[in-house]
């Protein structure tokens, strides 16, 4: 028996850099699965579930914690299948993709593991909590402000993500609000796929296209970037303003330096998966959230932050990924 | 294989006697990586050897493995087929088109299936016509294709899931027979033909000839294009497979994600399981080991909850360590 222990210690000590051993003791298994870093978001959603687990852990000596990531749906179906063998009491799931995951979390959540389904819906619902962002609500918030620091008038480009429902909803109630101000213009709409590069050339593009483009609306803070740039490399000092989305530390940061065309952006925040990791700690023990006289709530949406020079210390963390 | 054994002498060397045994030599190393991974993550993790975790992993191979087995022919013929990915996306998205166009569900799900590997040989008698009528470098071709595919399967969908609602379509890679998923059966049964084919008749003679030198095989009558055309063909039809038992055990396909990488995980497969690069040998069940020893991998870095950025280095080494392993024994 002891021996056993020790072989198994030794080959995993030497044979890979092993997180969590300590399995054993435990009284409670959450397993936490995501799409690996192919975007600053990801790379950002990933760093915080790693920094949630890790303070989760500390602060709770019964409960462990398992973290997989992977590049594309399929291979995290596998995850979970994985994860479910490690026999976790609670599922904390981004998915790639819903309808491909769908089958798998049914599977999670019908064997009675504590399911909490972050930012991307499924068709049947299969899930204890599902967490999400303010997808219209960051196109709104973004909206308003673009208009309000614009003064009601001017020539806006619009950098759409790829063609998935949380784009349209964040387009649509952006180009809703444009509706009330009829001095605005949407130039064009195009996408970017959220990929910086893609958000390079496709900038460049537009601003060939059109002589006068007062403001850009990049809905993304990797596009952002990437919009900047093409903006800066062409002179282009008609443009005054660039708002984005999500809120990464280097926009972040360029709100707080006071950068005179990046001025705002609105949070749909990576750490979403730290509350999600939070919420399934106290879901899986049955406790209550605070003084609430109920349990965890089944939906759960984190509002959508305008991030400005006034309150920008408070969305500050040097130290995240995004 | 080894058809060939001399009659028993009482004087043989354990190696002699070693080499009585069904198994060629190509075949061993890879045997031996997987013996060792096997024992290896058995002591790693105490879920492993757990037997729903066995047919998981059995499963979860069985969808590249399918392709691995298409991508043996098509290597040992000479070529490769980068396209075989995609091509999963595209296959599975008509496939689920036909699924949903029709009412009633045991028809439509006996005629889905006959579309996707119809629609994957026609995608691999593409291939393999450009390849021998067009004079293309397979590479070169497969490069387009993979293209071509992913993009007719993003335009067809508008990059959004297709979802069914057929109530007997994910049982067919959803379900098990005898305790075994059905994909893995279809792994398994798939490998059996393929070896067969491969192994014991004059057509993977051809191929293998083929793929040793074009100019010697055609000089000695065999018809080298239509050859590799049926390797593109044999390929495509493993796609079909695969596509129908991934998209049923998902019940949806991605057309974005559906088969993604899967051309390097089927190529990395191949080379594992002793099959060259280059060409003219190789085996099916050397493929089947090679795709064992890629998901037994992935699930023991699972398992053992390794770092995920650090999954993919471990998973490289290993693969090289097995590739060299087998080099050292045969070279």
């Amino acid at each position: 028996m002891t021996i056993t222990r020790v072989l198994k210690q030794a080959a995993l000590a030497t044979a890979l850099a092993g997180t969590s051993l300590a399995a054993i003791a435990d009284d409670y298994h959450i397993g936490v699965t995501v799409p690996s870093a192919d975007h600053g978001w990801t790379a950002g959603l990933l760093w915080w579930a790693q920094r949630a687990t890790e303070d989760l852990a500390e602060k709770y000596d019964d409960v462990t914690f398992t973290v997989l990531s992977a590049s594309s749906g399929t291979a995290q179906v596998s995850d979970v299948e994985d994860l479910m063998i490690r026999d976790i009491d609670a599922l904390v799931i981004l998915p790639h993709n819903p309808a491909t995951l769908q089958q798998v979390i049914s599977e999670a959540y019908e064997s009675g593991i504590y399911t909490v389904v972050v930012d991307r819906e499924l068709e049947e619902p299969s899930q204890d909590v599902f967490l999400a962002g303010d997808n219209p609500g960051l196109g709104e918030v973004a909206a308003r402000y673009m208009a309000e620091e614009l003064g009601g008038e001017g020539d806006i480009l619009v950098l759409e993500g790829p063609s998935i429902p949380i784009n349209t909803q964040r387009v649509e109630a952006f180009n809703a609000v444009m509706a009330d101000y009829p001095g605005i213009n949407i130039l064009d709409s195009q996408t970017t796929d959220w990929n910086p590069q893609q958000a390079l050339s496709v900038t460049e593009d537009l601003l060939g296209s059109n002589s006068q483009v007062d403001a850009i609306w990049a809905g993304d803070d990797d596009v952002l970037i990437a919009a900047l740039r093409a903006v800066e490399e062409n002179e282009r000092d008609d443009v005054q303003l660039i708002v984005g989305g999500g809120g990464s530390q280097r926009v972040i940061e360029m709100i707080r330096d006071d950068h005179p065309v990046v001025r705002g952006t609105v949070t749909y925040p990576p750490n979403m998966i730290a509350s999600a990791i939070a919420l399934a700690v106290h879901g899986v023990k049955g406790e209550q959230l605070g003084n609430m006289y109920h349990g965890v709530p089944s939906r759960v949406i984190l509002a959508a932050d305008l991030i400005t020079a006034d309150n920008v210390e408070d969305f500050y963390e040097p130290d995240a990924a995004y | 294989m080894n058809d060939a054994t001399n009659p028993n002498s009482p004087g043989q060397s354990g190696l002699q006697r070693l080499r009585r045994l069904p198994i060629n030599a190509t075949l061993l190393a890879p045997l031996l990586a997987l013996l060792i991974l096997f024992v290896l993550s058995s002591f790693a993790s105490e879920y492993f050897l757990n037997a729903r975790n066995i047919t998981n992993v059995l499963r979860q191979v069985s969808y590249t493995g399918i392709i691995a087995i298409g991508m043996t022919f098509v290597i040992i013929a000479g070529g490769i087929d980068l396209s075989v990915g995609s091509m999963v996306a595209l296959v599975g998205v008509l496939l689920l088109y036909v699924v949903n166009a029709i009412a009633d569900p045991i028809q439509a799900v006996l005629l889905g299936m006959l579309a996707a590997v119809v629609a994957g040989s026609l995608f691999g008698l593409f291939n393999g016509l450009l390849v021998t009528r067009g004079r293309m470098a397979a590479f070169v071709v497969t490069l387009a294709t993979m293209s071509i595919f992913r993009s007719l399967a993003l335009y067809l969908t508008d990059a959004g899931e297709v979802t069914t609602r057929n109530p007997l379509f994910s049982s067919i890679g959803g379900g098990y027979l005898f305790g075994i998923p059905i994909p893995v059966w279809a792994f398994f049964g798939l490998a059996l033909a393929a070896h067969v084919l491969l192994a014991h008749t004059p057509f993977g003679r051809h191929v293998c000839a083929v793929g040793a030198n074009s100019q010697v095989a055609r000089y000695s009558g065999i018809r080298v294009e239509r050859v590799v055309l049926s390797t593109f063909i044999i390929a495509g039809i493993c796609v079909g497979l695969s596509a129908i038992m991934l998209s049923s055990r998902l019940n949806s396909v991605s057309p974005s994600d559906a088969g993604y990488f899967y051309e390097l995980d089927a190529i990395a497969a191949v080379v594992i399981g002793g099959t060259a690069l280059s060409g003219g040998r190789g085996s099916v069940w050397g493929t089947v080991i090679g795709a064992l020893i890629l998901g037994i991998i992935n699930n023991m870095l699972n398992l053992t909850g390794v770092s995920p950025y650090l999954q993919g280095l471990v998973k490289g080494a290993v693969i090289l360590l097995a590739v060299l392993l087998q080099y050292r024994r045969t070279g």
